[in-house]
């Protein structure tokens, strides 16, 4: 591993130095292709983020896969309600390792307007684990693209050996999660309590 | 359009036996409407669909009502003798009405450019009375409300050619637009609650600090 100022230094004298983790996450982090499946109006945002005005082609994310076996980015664009969910929760066990999530918009991390309702999941991070929240009613496409290149940023960190290293690269890891069913009063389960831990508020 | 007076003379002629009521209506639109009798119900829709004069061939929407038992108190005005002098006490008679389901139908005529005229079918009670006719087989716009009608109330339409449920999967047991409907208990985590949720989020809270 070399040393980061010592590489700066090297990139100032026209020498490029790096490592196959860096070029490895370098190549990862510059073309996530999205899975195309919206739920909601936040979809709507998420098209015109694709769209020449805001084009995430920048981003080199422009790829959106019709197939979850060719996606490595699930953007959860809207309101996930409960006969929806199980949906959602086995289009993520399709996709290939590695892969990611971003919960975008109110109703995706916690119901948003719809929290109160008897039909709404309270947010996909229940059933599914979420990289990236970005809140908004429903985000501006310039928000998505913030998520997204948080997400960049998240990847080229990854260390790719050692008890940090990403998901798909340990295999006692888990890649696919529960999918519930729908019971006689609410989907069963209604969480995953591995993934959802909620911080208890005491009143 | 006839007036609702007019209409119900006309069908209580057209069709013996029809038990017509018209209802009163306090809010401020004052929209009157027709209460029908289950028997007839079918019958009567028919007649306002087909008749010359009316040709209500639309029906733009159909819904539901929950009516829980409920009490109603009635203040009357009663002379009494009290400690030897004759004096006016008002005397509260309470009557619990027993509850019910109601579906309320809005018909309107394209022909005619009329409208809206309003009917209500209720039925027997909440629980094992829930059926009425439907009105499908008239207007084919009925059709998946009343399918609605029967996923979120529970209300069972004789004579509807595909009752399921429309909106909550098939295996859900509730109706959740009954006034006595209790959500599932998932308010593990309320950052901002306030109101009834607070009450909820606390409710929760107290039920896993004990199970």
């Amino acid at each position: 591993m070399i040393e980061e100022g010592l590489k700066n230094e090297l990139a100032k004298q026209g020498v490029v130095v790096t490592t196959i983790q860096e070029l490895y996450n370098w190549g990862r982090s510059n073309s996530v292709w999205p899975l195309s499946f919206g739920l909601a109006c936040c979809a709507i945002e998420m098209m015109a983020a694709s769209m020449a005005k805001w084009d995430i082609a920048r981003f080199g994310s422009e790829v959106f896969r019709p197939s979850p076996r060719q996606a490595d980015l699930m953007i959860v664009a809207g309101t996930v309600t409960k006969k929806m969910a199980p949906q959602v929760v086995r289009l993520y066990n399709q996709m290939p390792e590695p892969k990611y999530i971003i919960a975008m918009g109110a109703c995706a991390i916690s119901g948003g307007p719809f929290k109160q309702g008897y039909n709404v999941l309270k947010g996909i991070d229940r059933l599914l684990p979420v990289d990236i929240h970005i809140p908004g009613c429903p985000p501006r496409p310039e928000a998505l693209l913030h998520a997204l290149i948080t997400l960049q940023k998240k990847i080229e960190s990854q260390v790719l050996t050692g008890p940090n290293r990403p998901r798909h690269l340990d295999a006692a890891a888990p890649s696919e999660f529960p999918v519930p069913e729908f019971g006689e009063h609410d989907i069963v389960p209604a969480m995953n309590p591995q993934l959802w831990k909620p911080r208890l508020v005491v009143r | 359009m006839e007036s609702l007076e007019q209409i119900k003379i006309r069908l209580e002629a057209a069709i013996p036996g029809a038990q017509l009521e018209i209802l009163s209506n306090d809010s401020p639109s004052a929209e009157r409407s027709l209460l029908l009798d289950n028997a007839h119900a079918f019958a009567v829709a028919q007649f306002l669909r087909d008749d010359s004069l009316l040709r209500l061939d639309y029906c733009s929407n159909v819904t539901g009502v929950d009516w829980p038992d409920s009490e109603i108190s009635l203040k009357v005005k009663v002379k009494k003798i009290v400690e030897g002098v004759e004096k006016e006490v008002e005397e509260v008679t309470k009557t619990v009405r027993p509850g019910f389901l109601e579906a309320v139908y809005h018909l309107y005529s394209m022909a005619m450019k009329n409208g809206p005229l309003i009917l209500r079918l209720r039925t027997g009670n909440r629980v094992d009375r829930v059926q009425m006719p439907s009105l499908t087989p008239l207007w084919r716009s009925c059709e998946f409300q009343e399918r609605e009608v029967y996923d979120l109330f529970g209300v069972v339409f004789d004579g509807h050619p595909d009752l399921r449920r429309i909106l909550m999967w098939d295996e859900f047991k509730d109706y959740p637009m009954r006034k006595d409907y209790r959500e599932p208990d998932d308010y593990e985590y309320e950052p901002t609650p306030h109101d009834e949720v607070l009450e909820k989020a606390r409710r929760h809270q107290a039920a896993e600090v004990t199970p």
